[in-house]
Protein backbone atom coordinates (compact mmCIF):
# COMPACT_ATOMS: atom_id res chain seq x y z
CA UNK A 1 0.00 0.00 0.00
CA UNK A 2 2.57 2.57 1.12
CA UNK A 3 6.10 2.08 -0.04
CA UNK A 4 9.29 4.01 0.61
CA UNK A 5 12.06 3.38 -1.90
CA UNK A 6 15.63 4.27 -0.87
CA UNK A 7 14.51 7.38 0.98
CA UNK A 8 17.21 9.61 2.47
CA UNK A 9 16.83 12.89 4.28
CA UNK A 10 19.76 15.20 4.85
CA UNK A 11 19.31 18.42 6.79
CA UNK A 12 21.54 21.43 6.09
CA UNK A 13 23.22 19.69 3.19
CA UNK A 14 26.66 21.02 2.38
CA UNK A 15 27.15 22.91 5.63
CA UNK A 16 29.05 22.04 8.80
CA UNK A 17 25.72 21.22 10.42
CA UNK A 18 24.93 18.54 7.85
CA UNK A 19 22.82 15.87 9.45
CA UNK A 20 21.78 12.61 7.86
CA UNK A 21 18.40 12.04 9.50
CA UNK A 22 17.33 9.10 7.33
CA UNK A 23 19.67 7.01 5.25
CA UNK A 24 18.47 4.86 2.42
CA UNK A 25 15.25 3.62 3.98
CA UNK A 26 13.13 1.13 2.06
CA UNK A 27 9.90 0.04 3.67
CA UNK A 28 6.71 -1.57 2.48
CA UNK A 29 3.61 -1.07 4.61
CA UNK A 30 0.94 -3.64 3.76
CA UNK A 31 -2.75 -3.01 4.13
CA UNK A 32 -3.91 -3.88 7.64
CA UNK A 33 -0.45 -3.68 9.17
CA UNK A 34 -0.12 -2.26 12.66
CA UNK A 35 3.55 -1.38 12.96
CA UNK A 36 5.20 -0.25 16.19
CA UNK A 37 8.45 1.68 15.96
CA UNK A 38 11.07 1.97 18.68
CA UNK A 39 14.46 3.63 18.82
CA UNK A 40 16.35 6.10 20.95
CA UNK A 41 16.18 9.87 20.59
CA UNK A 42 17.55 11.03 17.26
CA UNK A 43 17.09 7.63 15.64
CA UNK A 44 14.89 9.17 12.92
CA UNK A 45 11.44 7.92 13.98
CA UNK A 46 9.72 11.29 13.82
CA UNK A 47 11.63 12.22 10.66
CA UNK A 48 10.31 9.03 9.09
CA UNK A 49 6.74 10.07 9.97
CA UNK A 50 7.29 13.60 8.73
CA UNK A 51 8.55 12.18 5.45
CA UNK A 52 5.61 9.83 5.02
CA UNK A 53 3.17 12.63 5.91
CA UNK A 54 4.80 15.10 3.54
CA UNK A 55 6.18 17.66 6.00
CA UNK A 56 9.66 16.90 4.67
CA UNK A 57 10.48 16.20 1.03
CA UNK A 58 13.09 13.40 0.75
CA UNK A 59 16.57 14.45 -0.34
CA UNK A 60 16.69 11.22 -2.33
CA UNK A 61 14.31 8.38 -3.05
CA UNK A 62 10.58 8.26 -3.59
CA UNK A 63 7.34 7.44 -1.79
CA UNK A 64 4.49 5.50 -3.37
CA UNK A 65 0.90 5.16 -2.25
CA UNK A 66 -0.93 2.37 -4.10
CA UNK A 67 1.79 2.53 -6.77
CA UNK A 68 1.24 6.26 -7.26
CA UNK A 69 4.29 8.46 -6.75
CA UNK A 70 3.47 11.04 -4.07
CA UNK A 71 7.01 12.14 -3.22
CA UNK A 72 6.31 15.77 -4.05
CA UNK A 73 2.70 16.02 -2.87
CA UNK A 74 2.36 18.64 -0.12
CA UNK A 75 1.29 17.64 3.38
CA UNK A 76 -2.30 18.87 3.07
CA UNK A 77 -2.89 16.71 -0.02
CA UNK A 78 -1.55 13.57 1.65
CA UNK A 79 -3.57 14.39 4.77
CA UNK A 80 -6.67 13.32 2.83
CA UNK A 81 -5.65 9.70 3.24
CA UNK A 82 -3.07 9.88 6.04
CA UNK A 83 -4.29 10.62 9.55
CA UNK A 84 -1.78 11.81 12.09
CA UNK A 85 -1.70 12.30 15.83
CA UNK A 86 1.07 14.22 17.54
CA UNK A 87 2.59 14.00 20.96
CA UNK A 88 1.15 17.41 21.83
CA UNK A 89 -2.55 16.77 22.54
CA UNK A 90 -3.43 20.37 21.62
CA UNK A 91 -2.33 20.05 17.98
CA UNK A 92 -5.29 17.98 16.83
CA UNK A 93 -8.14 20.26 17.83
CA UNK A 94 -9.03 23.96 17.92
CA UNK A 95 -9.29 25.00 21.58
CA UNK A 96 -11.30 28.18 20.98
CA UNK A 97 -14.09 26.27 19.29
CA UNK A 98 -16.82 24.04 20.59
CA UNK A 99 -16.70 20.27 20.42
CA UNK A 100 -19.42 20.07 17.77
CA UNK A 101 -17.69 22.70 15.60
CA UNK A 102 -14.45 20.74 15.83
CA UNK A 103 -16.22 17.58 14.77
CA UNK A 104 -17.91 19.36 11.87
CA UNK A 105 -14.52 20.38 10.53
CA UNK A 106 -12.88 17.02 11.02
CA UNK A 107 -15.48 14.40 10.19
CA UNK A 108 -14.80 14.74 6.48
CA UNK A 109 -11.47 15.54 4.90
CA UNK A 110 -10.83 18.02 2.13
CA UNK A 111 -11.63 21.66 1.35
CA UNK A 112 -14.75 23.09 2.98
CA UNK A 113 -17.19 25.36 1.16
CA UNK A 114 -20.27 27.38 2.00
CA UNK A 115 -22.41 24.48 3.19
CA UNK A 116 -23.53 24.22 6.76
CA UNK A 117 -23.22 20.56 7.63
CA UNK A 118 -23.79 20.99 11.36
CA UNK A 119 -27.45 20.19 11.92
CA UNK A 120 -29.49 17.94 14.19
CA UNK A 121 -28.77 14.90 12.06
CA UNK A 122 -24.99 15.28 12.15
CA UNK A 123 -25.19 16.24 15.84
CA UNK A 124 -26.90 12.94 16.51
CA UNK A 125 -24.20 11.15 14.53
CA UNK A 126 -21.41 12.90 16.44
CA UNK A 127 -23.11 12.05 19.73
CA UNK A 128 -23.36 8.37 18.84
CA UNK A 129 -19.65 8.33 17.93
CA UNK A 130 -18.64 10.18 21.11
CA UNK A 131 -20.33 7.53 23.24
CA UNK A 132 -17.57 5.12 22.18
CA UNK A 133 -15.03 7.15 24.19
CA UNK A 134 -17.01 6.54 27.39
CA UNK A 135 -15.89 9.90 28.77
CA UNK A 136 -19.30 11.57 28.86
CA UNK A 137 -18.23 14.01 26.14
CA UNK A 138 -21.50 13.45 24.28
CA UNK A 139 -23.16 15.70 26.86
CA UNK A 140 -20.63 18.50 26.45
CA UNK A 141 -20.91 19.17 22.70
CA UNK A 142 -21.36 22.95 23.06
CA UNK A 143 -18.37 23.40 25.35
CA UNK A 144 -15.09 24.91 24.19
CA UNK A 145 -12.23 22.45 23.97
CA UNK A 146 -9.98 24.56 26.23
CA UNK A 147 -12.17 23.25 29.04
CA UNK A 148 -11.17 19.65 28.28
CA UNK A 149 -8.15 17.77 29.63
CA UNK A 150 -5.22 16.72 27.47
CA UNK A 151 -6.34 13.11 27.62
CA UNK A 152 -9.86 13.99 26.52
CA UNK A 153 -8.56 16.11 23.66
CA UNK A 154 -6.20 13.37 22.51
CA UNK A 155 -8.99 10.75 22.67
CA UNK A 156 -11.18 13.14 20.70
CA UNK A 157 -8.47 13.71 18.08
CA UNK A 158 -8.19 9.94 17.77
CA UNK A 159 -11.93 9.50 17.35
CA UNK A 160 -12.26 12.33 14.83
CA UNK A 161 -9.38 10.93 12.82
CA UNK A 162 -10.81 7.42 12.85
CA UNK A 163 -14.28 8.43 11.65
CA UNK A 164 -12.76 10.18 8.62
CA UNK A 165 -11.45 6.68 7.69
CA UNK A 166 -7.87 7.40 6.59
CA UNK A 167 -5.90 4.76 4.67
CA UNK A 168 -2.94 5.07 7.03
CA UNK A 169 -2.63 6.49 10.52
CA UNK A 170 0.60 7.78 12.06
CA UNK A 171 0.76 7.92 15.85
CA UNK A 172 3.79 9.86 17.03
CA UNK A 173 4.09 8.98 20.74
CA UNK A 174 0.56 10.19 21.12
CA UNK A 175 0.29 9.12 24.74
CA UNK A 176 3.68 10.42 25.92
CA UNK A 177 2.40 13.79 27.13
CA UNK A 178 -0.51 12.33 29.10
CA UNK A 179 -0.64 11.17 32.69
CA UNK A 180 -0.36 7.35 33.12
CA UNK A 181 -4.09 6.77 33.58
CA UNK A 182 -5.13 8.81 30.53
CA UNK A 183 -2.26 7.36 28.53
CA UNK A 184 -3.61 3.89 29.19
CA UNK A 185 -7.16 4.86 28.24
CA UNK A 186 -6.03 6.48 24.98
CA UNK A 187 -3.83 3.52 24.13
CA UNK A 188 -6.67 1.07 24.73
CA UNK A 189 -8.96 3.17 22.53
CA UNK A 190 -6.28 3.24 19.85
CA UNK A 191 -5.98 -0.53 19.83
CA UNK A 192 -9.77 -0.94 19.82
CA UNK A 193 -10.30 1.47 16.90
CA UNK A 194 -7.46 -0.02 14.87
CA UNK A 195 -8.99 -3.49 15.25
CA UNK A 196 -12.59 -2.40 14.67
CA UNK A 197 -11.95 -0.24 11.64
CA UNK A 198 -9.10 -2.46 10.35
CA UNK A 199 -6.82 0.55 10.05
CA UNK A 200 -3.32 0.40 8.65
CA UNK A 201 -1.22 2.11 11.28
CA UNK A 202 2.25 3.01 12.44
CA UNK A 203 2.96 3.91 16.07
CA UNK A 204 6.11 5.37 17.57
CA UNK A 205 6.60 4.51 21.22
CA UNK A 206 9.31 4.78 23.83
CA UNK A 207 7.81 1.92 25.72
CA UNK A 208 9.28 -1.42 24.64
CA UNK A 209 6.60 -3.57 26.21
CA UNK A 210 3.93 -1.56 24.37
CA UNK A 211 5.87 -2.03 21.16
CA UNK A 212 5.81 -5.77 21.74
CA UNK A 213 2.26 -5.99 23.02
CA UNK A 214 0.59 -4.02 20.24
CA UNK A 215 0.63 -4.54 16.50
CA UNK A 216 1.73 -7.28 14.17
CA UNK A 217 5.07 -5.83 13.15
CA UNK A 218 7.94 -4.07 14.91
CA UNK A 219 10.65 -1.79 13.55
CA UNK A 220 13.73 -0.78 15.48
CA UNK A 221 15.50 2.34 14.27
CA UNK A 222 18.93 3.70 15.01
CA UNK A 223 20.93 6.48 13.42
CA UNK A 224 18.52 7.03 10.56
CA UNK A 225 18.25 3.37 9.58
CA UNK A 226 15.78 0.58 10.20
CA UNK A 227 18.01 -1.99 11.87
CA UNK A 228 15.45 -4.60 12.83
CA UNK A 229 12.12 -5.54 11.26
CA UNK A 230 10.04 -8.45 12.61
CA UNK A 231 6.46 -9.50 12.15
CA UNK A 232 3.99 -12.26 12.87
CA UNK A 233 4.94 -15.18 15.08
CA UNK A 234 8.51 -14.02 15.39
CA UNK A 235 7.32 -10.71 16.85
CA UNK A 236 4.96 -12.42 19.25
CA UNK A 237 7.89 -14.34 20.70
CA UNK A 238 9.82 -11.15 21.51
CA UNK A 239 10.54 -9.97 25.03
CA UNK A 240 12.11 -6.77 26.29
CA UNK A 241 15.29 -8.66 27.16
CA UNK A 242 15.51 -10.15 23.67
CA UNK A 243 15.05 -6.73 22.10
CA UNK A 244 17.87 -5.22 24.11
CA UNK A 245 20.10 -8.15 23.27
CA UNK A 246 19.20 -7.82 19.61
CA UNK A 247 20.16 -4.16 19.61
CA UNK A 248 23.49 -5.02 21.17
CA UNK A 249 24.17 -7.69 18.57
CA UNK A 250 23.28 -5.44 15.68
CA UNK A 251 25.05 -2.32 16.75
CA UNK A 252 27.86 -3.61 18.97
CA UNK A 253 27.20 -0.82 21.34
CA UNK A 254 25.52 -0.83 24.65
CA UNK A 255 21.88 -0.06 25.02
CA UNK A 256 22.28 0.87 28.66
CA UNK A 257 22.12 4.59 28.02
CA UNK A 258 18.89 4.09 26.21
CA UNK A 259 17.29 1.95 28.83
CA UNK A 260 16.23 5.11 30.57
CA UNK A 261 14.65 6.34 27.35
CA UNK A 262 13.06 3.05 26.43
CA UNK A 263 11.17 2.31 29.58
CA UNK A 264 10.37 -1.34 30.11
CA UNK A 265 7.07 -1.24 31.90
CA UNK B 1 -24.70 65.67 16.55
CA UNK B 2 -25.56 62.30 18.06
CA UNK B 3 -26.57 60.91 14.65
CA UNK B 4 -23.24 62.11 13.20
CA UNK B 5 -21.36 60.10 15.81
CA UNK B 6 -23.36 56.97 15.10
CA UNK B 7 -23.18 57.28 11.32
CA UNK B 8 -19.40 57.58 11.43
CA UNK B 9 -19.11 54.68 13.83
CA UNK B 10 -21.29 52.48 11.62
CA UNK B 11 -19.54 53.37 8.34
CA UNK B 12 -16.15 52.62 9.85
CA UNK B 13 -17.72 49.69 11.67
CA UNK B 14 -17.72 47.74 8.39
CA UNK B 15 -13.96 48.33 8.21
CA UNK B 16 -13.66 47.24 11.85
CA UNK B 17 -15.43 43.97 10.99
CA UNK B 18 -12.80 43.43 8.28
CA UNK B 19 -9.97 44.13 10.71
CA UNK B 20 -11.63 41.80 13.23
CA UNK B 21 -11.57 38.98 10.65
CA UNK B 22 -7.88 39.33 9.83
CA UNK B 23 -6.53 40.12 13.30
CA UNK B 24 -8.80 38.04 15.49
CA UNK B 25 -10.29 35.20 13.45
CA UNK B 26 -7.38 34.47 11.12
CA UNK B 27 -4.60 35.67 13.43
CA UNK B 28 -3.12 37.37 10.36
CA UNK B 29 -2.03 40.94 11.22
CA UNK B 30 -2.84 42.57 7.90
CA UNK B 31 -1.73 46.12 7.13
CA UNK B 32 -3.17 46.16 3.60
CA UNK B 33 -6.14 47.94 5.17
CA UNK B 34 -4.41 51.34 4.96
CA UNK B 35 -4.38 50.93 1.19
CA UNK B 36 -7.60 49.03 0.55
CA UNK B 37 -9.74 51.62 2.38
CA UNK B 38 -8.87 54.48 -0.03
CA UNK B 39 -8.95 51.91 -2.86
CA UNK B 40 -12.63 51.30 -2.12
CA UNK B 41 -13.22 55.05 -1.93
CA UNK B 42 -11.44 55.71 -5.23
CA UNK B 43 -13.22 52.90 -7.08
CA UNK B 44 -16.62 54.01 -5.78
CA UNK B 45 -16.15 57.64 -6.72
CA UNK B 46 -14.81 56.89 -10.20
CA UNK B 47 -17.57 54.39 -10.91
CA UNK B 48 -20.23 56.87 -9.76
CA UNK B 49 -18.73 59.63 -11.88
CA UNK B 50 -18.79 57.33 -14.89
CA UNK B 51 -22.52 56.93 -14.32
CA UNK B 52 -22.57 53.40 -12.94
CA UNK B 53 -25.37 52.19 -10.68
CA UNK B 54 -24.42 52.81 -7.05
CA UNK B 55 -24.87 49.21 -5.90
CA UNK B 56 -22.80 47.88 -8.80
CA UNK B 57 -20.14 50.44 -7.93
CA UNK B 58 -20.17 49.14 -4.37
CA UNK B 59 -19.66 45.62 -5.68
CA UNK B 60 -16.71 46.84 -7.77
CA UNK B 61 -15.21 48.41 -4.64
CA UNK B 62 -15.67 45.12 -2.73
CA UNK B 63 -14.01 43.09 -5.49
CA UNK B 64 -11.16 45.58 -5.75
CA UNK B 65 -10.52 45.37 -2.01
CA UNK B 66 -10.76 41.58 -2.06
CA UNK B 67 -8.18 41.41 -4.85
CA UNK B 68 -5.85 43.69 -2.88
CA UNK B 69 -6.18 41.36 0.10
CA UNK B 70 -5.56 38.35 -2.12
CA UNK B 71 -2.33 39.97 -3.37
CA UNK B 72 -1.13 40.30 0.23
CA UNK B 73 -2.00 36.68 0.94
CA UNK B 74 -0.26 35.50 -2.24
CA UNK B 75 2.92 37.43 -1.41
CA UNK B 76 2.86 35.93 2.07
CA UNK B 77 2.08 32.40 0.87
CA UNK B 78 4.34 31.99 -2.09
CA UNK B 79 7.34 34.18 -1.28
CA UNK B 80 7.30 33.12 2.37
CA UNK B 81 7.36 36.73 3.50
CA UNK B 82 6.07 37.51 7.02
CA UNK B 83 2.43 38.64 6.84
CA UNK B 84 3.20 42.10 8.26
CA UNK B 85 5.71 42.80 5.49
CA UNK B 86 3.41 41.41 2.81
CA UNK B 87 0.69 43.82 3.95
CA UNK B 88 3.06 46.79 3.97
CA UNK B 89 4.19 45.93 0.42
CA UNK B 90 0.64 45.84 -0.93
CA UNK B 91 -0.30 48.97 0.99
CA UNK B 92 2.65 50.86 -0.50
CA UNK B 93 1.84 49.71 -4.02
CA UNK B 94 -1.83 50.60 -3.56
CA UNK B 95 -0.89 54.24 -2.94
CA UNK B 96 0.24 54.53 -6.56
CA UNK B 97 -2.67 52.44 -7.81
CA UNK B 98 -5.17 54.65 -6.00
CA UNK B 99 -3.74 57.83 -7.54
CA UNK B 100 -3.99 56.15 -10.96
CA UNK B 101 -7.61 55.21 -10.31
CA UNK B 102 -8.36 58.81 -9.32
CA UNK B 103 -6.91 59.91 -12.68
CA UNK B 104 -3.50 61.09 -11.43
CA UNK B 105 -5.08 63.22 -8.76
CA UNK B 106 -4.90 62.90 -5.00
CA UNK B 107 -8.49 63.99 -4.40
CA UNK B 108 -11.69 63.65 -6.45
CA UNK B 109 -14.99 65.12 -5.16
CA UNK B 110 -18.49 63.69 -5.73
CA UNK B 111 -20.32 66.49 -3.95
CA UNK B 112 -22.66 67.49 -6.76
CA UNK B 113 -23.23 64.00 -8.03
CA UNK B 114 -25.86 61.40 -7.28
CA UNK B 115 -24.54 58.80 -4.82
CA UNK B 116 -26.16 55.94 -2.96
CA UNK B 117 -26.61 58.28 -0.01
CA UNK B 118 -28.32 61.05 -1.97
CA UNK B 119 -30.58 58.45 -3.60
CA UNK B 120 -31.55 57.01 -0.23
CA UNK B 121 -32.12 60.47 1.23
CA UNK B 122 -34.36 61.42 -1.72
CA UNK B 123 -36.40 58.25 -1.38
CA UNK B 124 -37.11 58.50 2.31
CA UNK B 125 -37.34 62.23 2.77
CA UNK B 126 -40.63 63.04 4.45
CA UNK B 127 -41.06 59.48 5.73
CA UNK B 128 -38.28 59.67 8.29
CA UNK B 129 -36.92 62.97 9.68
CA UNK B 130 -34.11 64.00 7.34
CA UNK B 131 -31.32 63.93 9.89
CA UNK B 132 -32.10 60.32 10.81
CA UNK B 133 -32.31 58.88 7.29
CA UNK B 134 -28.60 58.16 7.02
CA UNK B 135 -28.47 56.85 10.55
CA UNK B 136 -31.23 54.32 9.82
CA UNK B 137 -29.65 53.44 6.47
CA UNK B 138 -26.22 52.76 7.93
CA UNK B 139 -27.70 50.90 10.87
CA UNK B 140 -29.38 48.54 8.39
CA UNK B 141 -26.26 48.23 6.21
CA UNK B 142 -23.90 47.56 9.12
CA UNK B 143 -26.25 45.04 10.72
CA UNK B 144 -26.79 43.31 7.37
CA UNK B 145 -23.03 42.95 6.90
CA UNK B 146 -22.72 41.67 10.47
CA UNK B 147 -25.48 39.10 9.99
CA UNK B 148 -24.05 37.90 6.67
CA UNK B 149 -20.68 37.45 8.37
CA UNK B 150 -22.32 35.54 11.24
CA UNK B 151 -23.91 33.23 8.68
CA UNK B 152 -20.63 32.85 6.81
CA UNK B 153 -18.73 31.88 9.96
CA UNK B 154 -21.25 29.17 10.69
CA UNK B 155 -20.69 27.43 7.37
CA UNK B 156 -18.05 24.71 7.06
CA UNK B 157 -15.70 27.12 5.28
CA UNK B 158 -16.17 29.81 7.92
CA UNK B 159 -15.56 27.37 10.76
CA UNK B 160 -12.41 26.11 9.07
CA UNK B 161 -11.15 29.69 8.78
CA UNK B 162 -11.68 30.08 12.52
CA UNK B 163 -9.89 26.81 13.19
CA UNK B 164 -6.91 27.95 11.10
CA UNK B 165 -6.47 31.08 13.20
CA UNK B 166 -6.48 28.82 16.22
CA UNK B 167 -4.42 25.85 15.05
CA UNK B 168 -2.97 25.75 11.54
CA UNK B 169 -1.68 22.17 11.86
CA UNK B 170 -5.22 20.94 12.51
CA UNK B 171 -6.43 22.47 9.25
CA UNK B 172 -3.53 20.94 7.30
CA UNK B 173 -4.33 17.57 8.87
CA UNK B 174 -7.87 17.86 7.48
CA UNK B 175 -6.52 18.00 3.95
CA UNK B 176 -7.24 21.71 3.52
CA UNK B 177 -4.65 23.99 1.96
CA UNK B 178 -4.03 26.80 4.49
CA UNK B 179 -2.81 29.05 1.67
CA UNK B 180 -6.22 28.92 0.00
CA UNK B 181 -7.90 29.71 3.32
CA UNK B 182 -5.63 32.69 3.96
CA UNK B 183 -6.33 34.06 0.49
CA UNK B 184 -10.09 33.77 1.04
CA UNK B 185 -9.96 35.22 4.56
CA UNK B 186 -7.69 38.17 3.87
CA UNK B 187 -9.58 38.84 0.65
CA UNK B 188 -12.92 38.94 2.45
CA UNK B 189 -11.47 41.17 5.15
CA UNK B 190 -10.14 43.72 2.65
CA UNK B 191 -13.31 43.55 0.59
CA UNK B 192 -15.23 44.76 3.64
CA UNK B 193 -12.65 47.46 4.30
CA UNK B 194 -13.06 48.71 0.72
CA UNK B 195 -16.85 48.76 1.10
CA UNK B 196 -16.38 50.85 4.22
CA UNK B 197 -14.09 53.16 2.24
CA UNK B 198 -16.70 53.41 -0.50
CA UNK B 199 -19.37 54.54 1.98
CA UNK B 200 -16.96 56.93 3.68
CA UNK B 201 -16.19 58.62 0.34
CA UNK B 202 -19.90 59.16 -0.35
CA UNK B 203 -20.48 60.45 3.17
CA UNK B 204 -17.52 62.82 3.06
CA UNK B 205 -18.22 63.80 -0.55
CA UNK B 206 -14.80 62.96 -1.93
CA UNK B 207 -12.21 60.24 -2.34
CA UNK B 208 -8.70 61.00 -1.18
CA UNK B 209 -5.53 58.88 -1.25
CA UNK B 210 -4.87 59.92 2.34
CA UNK B 211 -8.20 58.56 3.62
CA UNK B 212 -6.65 55.33 4.78
CA UNK B 213 -3.78 56.79 6.73
CA UNK B 214 -3.69 55.18 10.17
CA UNK B 215 -7.00 53.43 9.56
CA UNK B 216 -5.56 50.10 10.74
CA UNK B 217 -4.81 51.66 14.13
CA UNK B 218 -8.38 52.97 14.38
CA UNK B 219 -9.68 49.55 13.40
CA UNK B 220 -7.56 47.74 15.93
CA UNK B 221 -8.46 50.21 18.68
CA UNK B 222 -12.16 49.69 17.88
CA UNK B 223 -11.80 45.90 17.99
CA UNK B 224 -10.04 46.17 21.35
CA UNK B 225 -12.63 48.53 22.81
CA UNK B 226 -15.32 46.11 21.65
CA UNK B 227 -13.59 43.22 23.35
CA UNK B 228 -13.28 45.28 26.49
CA UNK B 229 -16.95 46.27 26.54
CA UNK B 230 -18.52 42.87 26.60
CA UNK B 231 -18.08 39.75 28.67
CA UNK B 232 -15.99 36.95 27.24
CA UNK B 233 -17.74 34.88 24.63
CA UNK B 234 -16.78 32.84 21.61
CA UNK B 235 -20.10 33.14 19.82
CA UNK B 236 -19.43 34.77 16.48
CA UNK B 237 -22.64 36.83 16.69
CA UNK B 238 -21.54 38.39 19.96
CA UNK B 239 -18.01 39.01 18.70
CA UNK B 240 -19.11 40.84 15.55
CA UNK B 241 -21.58 42.90 17.58
CA UNK B 242 -18.72 43.84 19.92
CA UNK B 243 -16.64 44.95 16.95
CA UNK B 244 -19.45 47.23 15.75
CA UNK B 245 -20.08 48.60 19.24
CA UNK B 246 -16.34 49.18 19.66
CA UNK B 247 -16.29 51.12 16.42
CA UNK B 248 -19.17 53.37 17.51
CA UNK B 249 -17.44 54.06 20.84
CA UNK B 250 -14.07 54.73 19.26
CA UNK B 251 -15.43 57.12 16.64
CA UNK B 252 -17.52 58.86 19.28
CA UNK B 253 -14.32 59.58 21.21
CA UNK B 254 -12.63 60.83 18.04
CA UNK B 255 -15.69 62.92 17.11
CA UNK B 256 -15.77 64.57 20.52
CA UNK B 257 -12.02 65.07 20.32
CA UNK B 258 -12.45 66.95 17.04
CA UNK B 259 -15.34 69.06 18.33
CA UNK B 260 -14.24 69.92 21.83
CA UNK B 261 -10.49 69.36 21.52
CA UNK B 262 -9.89 73.04 20.83
CA UNK B 263 -10.87 73.80 24.40
CA UNK B 264 -7.69 72.12 25.55
CA UNK B 265 -5.76 73.50 22.54
CA UNK B 266 -5.86 70.23 20.60
CA UNK B 267 -5.64 70.25 16.81
CA UNK B 268 -6.89 67.50 14.44
CA UNK B 269 -3.27 66.48 13.91
CA UNK B 270 -3.13 65.45 17.56
CA UNK B 271 -5.72 62.74 16.98
CA UNK B 272 -3.18 60.14 15.85
CA UNK B 273 -1.31 60.59 19.12
CA UNK B 274 -4.59 60.16 20.99
CA UNK B 275 -5.34 56.96 19.03
CA UNK B 276 -1.97 55.47 19.91
CA UNK B 277 -2.28 56.42 23.58
CA UNK B 278 -5.80 54.99 23.62
CA UNK B 279 -4.51 51.61 22.36
CA UNK B 280 -1.73 51.61 24.95
CA UNK B 281 -4.24 52.33 27.72
CA UNK B 282 -6.45 49.51 26.42
CA UNK B 283 -3.50 47.12 26.39
CA UNK B 284 -2.71 48.02 30.00
CA UNK B 285 -6.34 47.62 31.03
CA UNK B 286 -6.49 44.19 29.36
CA UNK B 287 -3.40 43.12 31.28
CA UNK B 288 -4.97 44.31 34.53
CA UNK B 289 -8.17 42.46 33.70
CA UNK B 290 -6.24 39.26 33.03
CA UNK B 291 -4.21 39.71 36.19
CA UNK B 292 -7.32 40.08 38.31
CA UNK B 293 -8.73 36.90 36.84
CA UNK B 294 -5.61 34.81 37.28
CA UNK B 295 -2.71 36.50 39.10
CA UNK B 296 -0.37 33.55 38.52
CA UNK B 297 -0.62 33.30 34.77
CA UNK B 298 0.50 36.71 33.52
CA UNK B 299 4.10 36.43 34.75
CA UNK B 300 5.38 36.37 31.14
Amino acid sequence: MIELKNVSIVFNQGTVNENQALSNISLKVKEGDFITIIGSNGAGKSTLFNTVAGTYIPTEGSIFVNDKNVTHDPEYKRAKYIGRIFQNPLLGTAGNMSLEDNMTITHKKGMKWLRRSLNNKTREYFRSELVQLRMGLENRMKENLVMFSGGQRQALTLLMMVISKPALILLDEHTAALDPKNAEIVLELTDKFIREYKLTSMMITHNMSHAIEFGNRLLMMDNGEIIFDVEGEEKKALTVEKLIQKFHELRHKTFENDRTLLSED
Amino acid sequence: MIEGIFVEGLIYGIMVLGVFISFRVLDFPDLTVDGSFPLGAALMVQCLLSGMNGWVALLVAFIGGALAGAVTALIHNHLRVPNLLAGILTMTMLYSVNIRILGNRANVPVLNHSTLLTQVTEKFTGIIPDEYILLVFFLIVALAVKLLLDLFFRTDLGMTLGAMGNNEQMVISQGVNPKTLKTIGVGLSNGLVAVSGAFAAQYLGFADVGLGQGIIVSGLASVMIGEFLVLKSNRIGVLTLCALAGSVCFYAVMYLGRFYGYMIHMTPSDLNLIKGVLIIILLILTQVKKFKKNPFKVAK
